[in-house]
């Protein structure tokens, strides 16, 4: 068995209960948030051990354990508030989430013809909700759906134009206990249309608090879907991402992610190529400080053939911080010609930050193109000597050699608001936003 | 400009260096040689400051300033500058980017104003042509992917947008072509002056065809056997590094 007794089960149990009398009738939502209590109770939270492969390195047991509550609305943020902690443009549509609560005021839903919307009863009358992840995901996606409350629902009917960006934000503000929310994502985009769609995660506080996302998201036949995916959580958050992609014939799924560590972030990726022609490309950086853990879990299922996956994430790892990245992919027996490639590369900035690094492939067709490499390795004193011999600091050589590595993923992105907001982060001249900043680093 | 007295040095505990003196003055250009293992890039890199390079006895002195405790970016910002043998390659990092920062750093250093990026353009874009270095490679991230000749050629770019006082160049002609080899040698000579002097290690006498030094130093075993003009160099070429060798080392016995 893989899983535990639910050790907070009383505080979960009691919110969920208060949650369920609110309702004035059982219609789809309450119907849902019961099976989700259920489902969560049968789950209950993942264990570490050695033989859960799922999460052999990461131990979360912390979450667990801890009585956190659900928050009550009570947001005051303007939208100056939100500047300068994410990219934000007022052309995009936007939908911003307060503690895990829709806040109008904050958002812009316009988006011509296509439906944008923070409301609950919008979300949970898709029938397509709740049916992205299903087995796969475990307790915490159960969790999250028993206290389904406010999601973004993104629906782009069939043959539209290229849409977006679409920018769902979810904020975790100061609050005196220890919070939960469960931010929630429905994308459908319909046959032959194109999506940019941005979802940061951010925060206003540095206490312990818990977010637990879930996001599904359905590529219909031809669509094309250029996901990005900011997690900008405090040092002592944990932070639970699931995301669920089902992809139909020749449709076309480009991910990246820019994940700062957190106590625990374990950012958890489920893409199920349903049909030929299916591709995704899925992109990460992740940058740990301190005693920070961050779990990238990437799980690819080629079902048919002539799919295509690709994974090429990187790390940034200082301080005493861990990181885990298993690339997880499976070709089913009738998958014949699948390419499927992934890269890890880290990079580590100290001696006692640790990676744990491993592909897990499984295959189970012979006509396949498969490769996998996963690297770590310090900066390099040659480096350091050869930009020092032309006049430049330990520390800038230190900071642009950083850059450089970080550039590449950065690069990948197209949306140019977020791309010059990431390298602004890393860039040398803005040392304060420089996450990597934010503790003196270990000389190296 | 550069005066170096009886120095040692070591790498990993091994000596390298057994007492070198060298006096190099503004406006000159040194050549040192001497065959594999000598100790002469040794020299350069003892002189540009590499870490690990371990001064063990002796003096630099640099315009009048001991170096033996400065770091190597202290003495690029004094005008010392080390085109390497074997330049890195600098990963994400671009080669505009990079010297730029280089440069910044350097005027900052000499109180003057930073170039704005577009003055830099044109100066980067000049230099590229005058060096006659790919554009498309001038691009890129700082030597990745390029050639062996193609990482010497922007080795002399740095050196002539950087315009260091005391240019050090380790072994710059090993692997280039003789095209290559001209238009370097036509770029250093366009950059001697009565403010500059350079120090070329080199294996090869084929570079002091096209650079005529002022002085050059045979350098055997960590110590410097044979100095003249640049007769000298011929002389070698003539009769071999064991030729020229023997004669000195029975001379010292």
């Amino acid at each position: 068995m893989t899983t535990q007794p639910v050790q907070q089960y009383g505080q979960y149990k009691n919110d969920h209960e208060a949650l369920l009398r609110s309702s004035t009738s059982h219609d789809a939502l309450y119907t849902l948030r019961a099976k989700g209590m259920t489902s969560f109770e049968h789950h209950g939270f993942p264990v570490q051990t050695r033989d859960n492969e799922k999460w052999k390195h990461t131990n979360i047991t912390p979450i667990a354990r801890t009585a956190f509550t659900s928050p009550t609305p009570s947001s005051t943020l303007t939208k100056p508030d939100l500047r300068g902690l994410v990219p934000m443009h007022d052309d995009w549509a936007t939908l911003v989430f307060v503690d895990g609560f829709y806040v109008e005021s904050l958002s812009s839903p316009r988006l011509d013809g296509v439906r944008v919307s923070g409301i609950p009863d919008d979300l949970t009358n898709e029938p397509r909700i709740g049916t992205i992840l299903n087995h796969e995901s475990g307790g915490f996606t159960a969790l999250n759906t028993a206290f389904l409350q406010n999601g973004a629902l993104v629906n782009i009917p069939a043959n539209s134009n290229s849409i977006g960006p679409v920018h769902v934000v979810f904020v975790t503000t100061e609050h005196s206990e220890r919070i939960v929310t469960h931010p929630r994502t429905l994308v459908i985009v319909g046959a032959n249309t194109e999506l940019t769609l941005l979802e940061s995660y951010v925060t206003l506080t540095s206490n312990e608090y818990f977010t637990n996302a879930v996001s599904e998201i359905v590529l219909e036949p031809g669509s094309k879907m250029d996901h990005y995916r900011y997690l900008m959580e405090s040092s002592n958050a944990f932070h639970v991402g699931v995301i669920g992609v089902q992809q139909d014939r020749d449709s076309s799924f480009r991910s990246t992610a820019f994940a700062h560590g957190a106590r625990i972030a374990r950012n958890e990726v489920h893409v199920m190529l349903n049909a030929p022609g299916a591709s995704c490309a899925l992109g990460g950086l992740y940058f740990t400080n301190g005693t920070e853990h961050i779990d990238n879990h990437i799980n690819i299922e080629h079902l048919q053939p002539h799919t295509v996956s690709d994974l090429y994430f990187k790390g940034i790892l200082d301080g005493q911080s861990r990181a885990v990245f298993s690339g997880g992919v499976i070709v089913h027996p009738n998958a014949q010609k699948t390419v499927a490639t992934q890269k890890d590369q880290n990079l580590l900035l100290s001696d006692g930050a640790r990676i744990n690094t491993k592909p897990m492939l499984e295959i189970y067709a012979d006509d396949i193109q498969a490769a996998h490499g996963a690297t770590a390795g310090a900066i390099a004193d040659e480096a350091i000597y050869y930009m020092q011999s032309r006049g430049l600091s330990r520390e800038t050589a230190r900071r642009l050699l950083i850059q450089g590595y970080a550039t590449e993923i950065i690069d990948r992105v197209d949306l140019d608001i977020l791309h010059d907001h990431l390298e602004g982060l890393f860039s040398s001249e803005t040392h304060s936003l420089n996450p990597l900043g934010r503790k003196k680093s270990v000389s190296i | 400009m550069l005066e170096i007295e009886q120095l040692h040095a070591s790498v990993e505990g091994t000596k390298i260096l057994k007492g070198i003196d060298l006096r190099v003055n503004a406006g000159e250009v040194h050549a040192i040689m001497g065959p594999n293992g000598s100790g002469k890039s040794t020299l350069a890199n003892v002189i540009a400051g590499r870490p690990g390079y371990e001064v063990t006895g002796g003096k630099i002195n640099y315009e009048g300033q001991d170096l033996v405790d400065t770091t190597p970016d202290d003495r690029a910002l004094s005008g010392i500058f080390l085109a390497m043998q074997y330049p890195v390659e600098l990963p994400g990092v671009r080669n505009r980017q990079f010297i730029k920062a280089a440069l910044d750093a350097l005027r900052n250093r000499r109180g003057q104003e930073e170039l704005t990026a577009r003055e830099f353009d044109t100066l980067y874009r000049a230099k590229v042509v005058d060096i006659g270095m790919d554009p498309d490679l001038s691009r890129r991230n700082v030597n990745e992917g390029f050639s062996g000749g193609e990482k010497k050629r922007n080795e002399m770019l740095q050196l002539a947008i950087l315009e260091p006082k005391l240019a050090l160049l380790d072994e710059t002609d090993s692997g280039l072509d003789i095209d290559a080899l001209r238009t370097i040698a036509t770029g250093i000579n366009g950059m001697r002056s009565s403010d500059r002097a350079f120090i070329l290690v080199t294996h090869y006498q084929r570079i002091l065809s096209y650079i005529n030094p002022d002085y050059v130093h045979v350098l055997v075993d960590g110590q410097i056997v044979r100095q003249g003009g640049s007769e000298l160099s011929e002389e070698l070429e003539a009769k071999g590094y064991k030729g020229l060798i023997e004669p000195a080392n029975r001379g010292n016995s």
